[in-house]
């Protein structure tokens, strides 16, 4: 007795090493730690789920049953806040943990799903879906699938199918669905089904403003571009600002506004012209390139203008 | 011989031995996709051996990664063509070869009345031989 209980602890022992070796998953979630700020609870549940399918796919190894548990998810959030970036990393860590076969995605939005005259929903759908199998589907904006205020909407079609699909081919293919929250919270109470079909629900909060500066370098860092230390310290003052203005998107925001810093700095060193510039001088955002931001000419008067700050 | 001791249609590969299951289905186009070749489904009602060109059905699968899903259109057909011959086929376009490298049967009617030797007298004692379908006497989408 004793001597059997011994071996089946030594076989679960080399095997919870090697799967996770094997898996690589660690390099995946560092990569996670590394390239994404924030996101605390979002990271929190990736690990979750990490975890539940390496123990999964160990209780197959021993002969335990292992119910294929559901992995569609919902992503709920503020623009900009990451939401497509950690899909595709979920594809990624998905697949190296062998819950699905090819670990592509399939990111779409109603236009893809939806036809526009009878009878043009279901293959459209159907396609997707076919096309997404083996891999992640990610529907964006997917509370525009269902429009209650027009009871012929072909939206409702395709989310029966999507419904179908998800219940019946849980190993073919892991679906997402992203978009803001209280438009998703809407969609979900209005469709019950797909609410209780999606096993993780997870919600990404804004960052603060420590994170977004952190973000910006990080945008800086991968396209060979850096700020100088002054320039640093405009850019949190431009980022608060920036924050409590409408139409605020997050990461994306920090994106356009960097654009444009570096459309000014391009600018500048080109007014510069008749002296010699060097690889800093190519690579460095001076503070002067984001003063000039409208935010700080003006307040927040033409705030509404979101390509001109 | 076209027609065999089974009564039962030989084209392609897999067809002496039984029906494949849904799961050797899917592993046969595991293998078509891992060589990167594009899988279609065809259907006909007509068996002849030189009716080489069957209706296509559905869509072309260039973009599909996954067996799964190709199954899934396998059973659409079979749902949609119960009584008629469907066949899955692997066409390798790698230049210079541009050719079907796999074809196999995953749906056949219930009752197949097998071939029939036409012999067609020509001048002087001549004979012509054919193989005629029995099951094309009758007309398109009744003959199963």
């Amino acid at each position: 007795m004793s001597d059997a209980e011994n071996t089946l602890s030594d076989v679960n022992e080399v095997d919870i090493d090697a799967i996770y070796r094997e898996s690589a998953i660690q390099d995946v979630l560092d990569r996670l730690d590394a390239e994404l700020v924030g996101l605390v609870p979002v990271k929190t549940r990736i690990r979750e789920i990490a975890a539940l399918l390496l123990v999964d796919k160990l209780r197959r190894q021993l002969d335990l049953t292992a119910g294929n548990p559901s992995m569609h998810m919902s992503f709920t959030g503020n623009p900009g806040t990451g939401k497509t970036t950690v899909a595709m990393r979920m594809a990624d860590i998905l697949h190296r943990l062998g819950y699905v076969r090819q670990g592509h995605l399939v990111a779409v939005t109603r236009d893809d799903l939806v036809g526009q005259y009878i009878g043009h929903t279901a293959p459209k759908t159907r396609e997707v879906l076919k096309k997404a199998m083996g891999g992640v589907l990610f529907i964006d904006e997917a509370y525009y699938l269902y429009k209650p205020e027009n009871e012929r909407d072909y939206g409702a079609e395709s989310i029966e199918i999507l419904l179908q699909v998800m219940e019946n081919q849980r190993d073919d293919l892991v679906v997402i669905l992203a978009g803001y929250k209280d438009r998703m919270d809407k969609f979900f109470e209005s469709n019950p089904g797909m609410s209780s079909r999606i096993a993780h629900h997870i919600d990404f909060p804004n960052y603060n403003p420590a994170e977004l500066v952190q973000i910006a370098k990080l945008m800086l860092a991968e396209s060979n571009y850096r700020m100088s230390a002054e320039a640093e310290e405009v850019f949190s003052e431009y980022v608060k600002k920036r924050m409590d203005m409408p139409n605020f998107a997050n990461a994306r925001s920090i994106r356009n506004a960097l654009d444009r810093a570096r459309l000014r700095q391009a600018n500048r060193l080109f007014n510069s012209r008749g002296r010699m510039l060097t690889k800093v001088d190519l690579m460095t955002i001076e503070a002067e390139d984001l003063l000039k931001s409208r935010i700080f000419a003006q307040g927040t008067d033409e705030s509404s203008r979101d390509d001109d700050e | 011989m076209i027609t065999n001791p089974t009564g039962r249609l030989t084209q392609g590969q897999f067809s002496f031995l039984p029906d494949l299951t849904d799961e050797q289905i899917s592993a046969q186009i595991k293998w078509a996709l891992a060589h990167d070749w594009a899988v279609s489904i065809e259907y006909t009602d007509d068996p002849h051996p030189r009716n080489t060109y069957w209706e296509m059905f559905g869509l072309p699968m260039f973009d599909l990664k996954d067996p799964a899903a190709i199954l899934m259109e396998v059973n659409e057909a079979r749902k949609t063509f119960p009584n008629h011959y469907i066949r899955v086929m692997a066409f390798n376009s790698t230049r210079g070869v541009e050719s079907p490298a796999m074809s196999f049967i995953v749906n056949r009617p219930a009752n197949e009345p097998g071939f029939g030797l036409v012999r067609a007298e020509g001048p002087g004692r001549e004979i012509r031989y054919s193989f005629h379908s029995y099951a094309t006497d009758k007309p398109e989408s009744e003959r199963y």
